[in-house]
């Protein structure tokens, strides 16, 4: 017993030719179905080609538009004389004229010969099929379909919509159980002569005519009715992209396609001169008798259609610039951000560095230049450090540099006198650890060496930029994971905090702080803060420091060292 | 309204473009040779014999079956040795650069003539087009690919290639790889814009950004390019290959997370010859915005700029570019 190919062909005349010829000179007979559009000059061309092969059949040519009925018709025909003229043939198969045998035409023909009874067929109920494009699936069978798909898009969605609105229904015929799934399948003697012989079947060819992609359900809703044996799954490997247009296969998929185990793939570039020599030379293939499995294949498309729908999270460019909101990822990597932190701790960044293992930088958004970690002048990704070049496009400084460094996390000082442009965007970034310390700022001022009326001048601008971007990390919509502290507080008891932000930031290392950053020295703050009260500015973002009552330093160095296991 | 705007906007340039070829006398006009689906190299350039032979042989190499040059009044013999290769066609024109914007009519009038229906790459000599799978896919893959997939254009950035050191250090010999001398790039100090009016994206930054316009970010030229175009008759380039009308042609970029497939154009600008180029060009004044960025190189160049740092890459493949982010695969797989 053996197996029959049957073929559908329209473009790259010689390939289909060159894989007819492997197929039949190895003992199964084809029948190839041309479509009508394609030139007489071409299809002449091919029938010569191949006019010494004796079990060789061309059928009559119908005219094939994706998603009409002509297909179907062309497979039908083409079935028939392959079943009335090679009475040999226990299998059918369809495919197509970019299809390329991945294995030796025997050990399909072995694989066959131990399921006798059973149809390779995708056959799946409409409720339960979930790639069909357009929104298309149980309605491909109740709406009616008069206008062209590819030259009257717009018809053809009206007409959709407008039976959608008047609740239009065509009856789907008694019996028939509407199922879907690949054009590509393989179909035994008596199923397809069932099928074909139907005493309804011209009923049926009519009402399957006004179905949209025909050659998507008809088979594989007869199938239903008479195959004791469906096996739902379809022997050719064939993968779709998001847009239904099938994926190609090229010559750097050779390794891919052998290790497969498929017994055939389309589709085929018709220039892969590699693919077509490889698979079509006799003893190409020595393999075992594997089951098909086109598992890496499978996973390759896959990244490829993620590629294109999610794309990499925190990219910018040439061909992704996703709208606000879109971006899936406003950057690519966590990073943190800490305001007030540097100005309480006299050695913040190096602390830091030392505690977390990440990359500390200084004020970023600072006014004059960038202070990247070390003073580097340039930075990964050969970042610059002119404020100028910075400023004037602050987003894509922020999302270049956490792209340029992922894997390394990054932290940067952040402050009221810094270039407030981003603060929105941080904010509503899930990837932002933003840490305050509230009126942190004042304590540089405090000890300043500038004339009061400065000072006070300064504080006034600089809480005023503060309690805005306090305001905005307040606002419902932040993403970012906030943390705010007055002055007061956190004088009062900064392990802890510290301890937080720390394991958030390496949450493996989890072990215990042994060693506290150096606490600037505040003798005196509380009355630098009623000064400015007194001089008619209200410092309000510190917090709660009563005059004279100065906070002790907790300098744990001497009295208390952490504990340390 | 803004449709309509742009509508008469295509048809000026259409129209200019016809005006502009009078100024073109043809050379060699082999293009009785093109086929239907033959892919088509358009370019112009002055001066660049050095550079020919490797630029022929790179495009040649991918599947470019003609190539349809502009020569500015060459007179070092690159009009001579185009007009002596098989697949070729030159017009050559005296008129000014600037005025005709700086080539844009000239080939807008030859692509309107010779590329409808044709995939067409318009790159200058010293551009190198890159692509996903360019190491084991010819072009036509790529074209082939995107007729299936109903893409009509195709963006490729530019990227600045420069050496380590100096640029006059290594000579530049005809025939040469320019990428054995200027192998480095910047990997990700790029911002964009979004220009609302033609819906393209507007990037800058690279060595270019950095060395010479970090006082003047703004200034900085432009480096998106969409080079790879199924013509039609009535497209037309408006300013160099950054943009093009009708404006659903610049939509190169997903705007909704994903990314589409993309290539790049390397640069190699930053040779030997770079320095004799920057002091022609603005003696002739012939360069974009009063020649700003050719005095800025100049500036630089007084002072034996060094484009390199150690955040320079140093350029390996596409798939590098790809893993950089400086272009996708898309959903070509």
């Amino acid at each position: 017993m053996t197996v029959g190919f049957v073929m559908l062909c329209h473009t790259a005349l010689d390939r289909a030719a060159q894989v007819a010829r492997h197929w039949a000179s190895r003992d199964c007979p084809v029948v190839i179905h041309v479509d009508r559009r394609v030139k007489r000059s071409a299809y002449d061309g091919l029938k010569k080609a191949l006019s010494d092969m004796s079990n060789i059949r061309f059928s009559g040519r119908h005219a094939c538009e994706w998603g009409t009925w002509g297909i179907v018709g062309a497979t039908q025909e083409a079935s028939a004389i392959m079943l009335r003229e090679f009475p040999g043939v226990r299998h059918v198969y369809l495919a197509s004229g970019s299809c390329l045998p991945l294995r030796p035409v025997e050990e399909l023909v072995a694989y066959l010969d131990e399921r006798p009874r059973t149809d390779f067929i995708e056959s799946v109920t409409t409720e339960d099929v979930g790639w069909t494009i357009g929104g298309l699936d149980v309605e491909r069978f109740t709406l009616r379909f008069p206008f062209s798909w590819r030259k009257h898009r717009r018809l053809f969605d009206g007409y959709v919509r407008l039976q959608r609105r008047l609740h239009f229904r065509r009856r789907i015929p008694k019996g028939i159980v509407p199922h879907l799934g690949s054009q590509w399948w393989c179909l035994t003697r008596q199923t397809l002569s069932a099928i074909l012989e139907n005493p309804e079947r011209e009923e049926i060819d009519r009402y399957f005519r006004r179905v949209w992609i025909p050659d998507e359900s008809y088979f594989q809703t007869m199938v239903r009715q008479v195959s004791a044996h469906v096996e739902s799954r379809s022997l050719t490997l064939s993968k779709f992209d998001f847009q239904g247009k099938p994926h190609i296969f090229y010559d750097d998929h050779l390794q891919l396609l052998r290790r497969s185990d498929c017994f055939v793939a389309r589709k085929i570039w018709p220039h892969a001169n590699k693919l077509y020599g490889a698979f079509l030379t006799p003893g190409g293939a020595a393999q075992t008798a594997a089951e098909p499995n086109p598992g890496k294949i499978d996973r390759l498309f896959a990244k490829a259609v993620e590629r294109r729908t999610k794309g990499r999270s925190g990219l910018y460019m040439q061909s992704r610039h996703p709208n606000e909101n879109w971006e899936n990822g406003r950057t690519a990597m966590p990073y943190s951000v800490f305001e007030g932190f540097a100005e309480l701790f006299e050695n913040f960044e190096t602390w830091l560095g030392k505690a977390t293992g990440a990359r500390v930088h200084g004020h970023l958004f600072a006014p004059g230049r960038v202070q990247f970690a070390g003073g580097e002048t340039i930075y990964n990704g050969a970042l610059c450090d002119s404020a100028t070049m910075r400023d004037y496009n602050p987003t894509s400084f922020l999302t270049n540099l956490i792209w340029n460094t992922r894997g390394e996390r990054q932290c940067f000082q952040f402050g009221p006198d810094d270039n407030q442009f981003l603060k929105y965007f941080m904010a509503g970034d899930p990837n932002a650890q933003i840490s305050v310390i509230s009126g942190g700022w004042s304590v540089p001022l405090f000890r300043s060496n500038s004339n009061f009326s400065d000072i006070r001048k300064e504080a006034a601008r600089l809480q005023k930029i503060e309690a805005e971007f306090l305001a905005i990390l307040r606002s419902p919509w932040v993403k970012a994971r906030v943390r705010v502290w007055t002055l007061a507080e956190f004088v009062e008891n900064p392990m802890e905090p510290l301890q937080t932000i720390v394991d958030e930031i390496s949450p493996r290392a989890m072990r215990r702080l042994t060693e506290a950053p150096r606490l600037a020295d505040l003798t005196g703050f509380g009355q630098f803060l009623q000064n400015l009260r007194n001089q008619g500015m209200q410092p309000v973002l510190m917090g709660d420091f009563p005059t004279g009552d100065d906070p002790r330093a907790p300098t744990q160095r001497r009295s208390r060292p952490y504990l340390v296991k | 309204m803004s449709q309509y705007i742009l509508r008469l906007a295509r048809k000026r340039w259409r129209i200019r473009a016809l005006r502009k070829r009078r100024e073109l006398r043809p050379v060699v006009d082999r293009t009785h040779q093109i086929a239907a689906d033959d892919i088509l190299v358009f370019s112009t350039l002055r001066n660049e014999r050095v550079r020919l032979p490797y630029f022929l042989k790179y495009y040649r190499g991918m599947g470019v079956s003609h190539f349809l040059f502009v020569d500015n009044d060459s007179d070092d013999g690159s009009r001579e040795y185009l007009a002596s290769q098989p697949d070729v066609s030159i017009w050559t024109t005296k008129h000014s650069y600037k005025r005709s914007r700086f080539g844009v009519d000239w080939l807008n009038w030859l692509q309107r003539k010779y590329a409808h229906g044709h995939w067409t790459l318009v790159v200058d000599p010293d551009e190198f087009f890159v692509y996903p799978f360019c190491d084991s896919r010819p072009l036509r893959a790529l074209t082939d690919w995107l007729d299936a997939s109903s893409i009509k254009s195709f963006s490729a950035m530019l990227l600045d290639m420069y050496p380590k050191g100096p640029f006059d250090l290594m000579p530049y010999r005809e025939g040469q790889d320019p990428f054995e001398i200027a192998p480095y790039f910047d990997s990700g100090n790029y911002v964009i814009q979004r220009n609302r009016k033609y819906g393209n994206l507007w990037i800058q930054g690279g060595p270019r950004a950095r060395m010479f316009f970090h006082d003047l970010p703004e200034r900085a030229p432009a480096l998106n390019k969409i080079p790879l175009v199924k013509w039609d008759r009535d497209y037309a380039y408006v300013s160099s290959t950054h943009m093009l009308l009708p404006r659903g042609l610049n939509l190169v970029y997903d705007e909704w997370g994903g990314e589409k497939a993309s290539g790049c154009l390397l640069h190699a600008k930053f040779l030997d010859t770079f320095a004799a180029k920057a002091e022609e060009e603005m003696q002739r004044g012939q360069h974009y915005a009063n020649s700003h960025e050719y005095r800025a190189y100049r500036e630089g160049i007084s002072t034996q700029p060094d484009l390199w740092c150690k955040w320079s890459e140093k350029y390996i493949n596409w798939r590098q570019l790809e893993i950089l982010g400086l272009m996708s695969k898309g959903n070509w797989a």
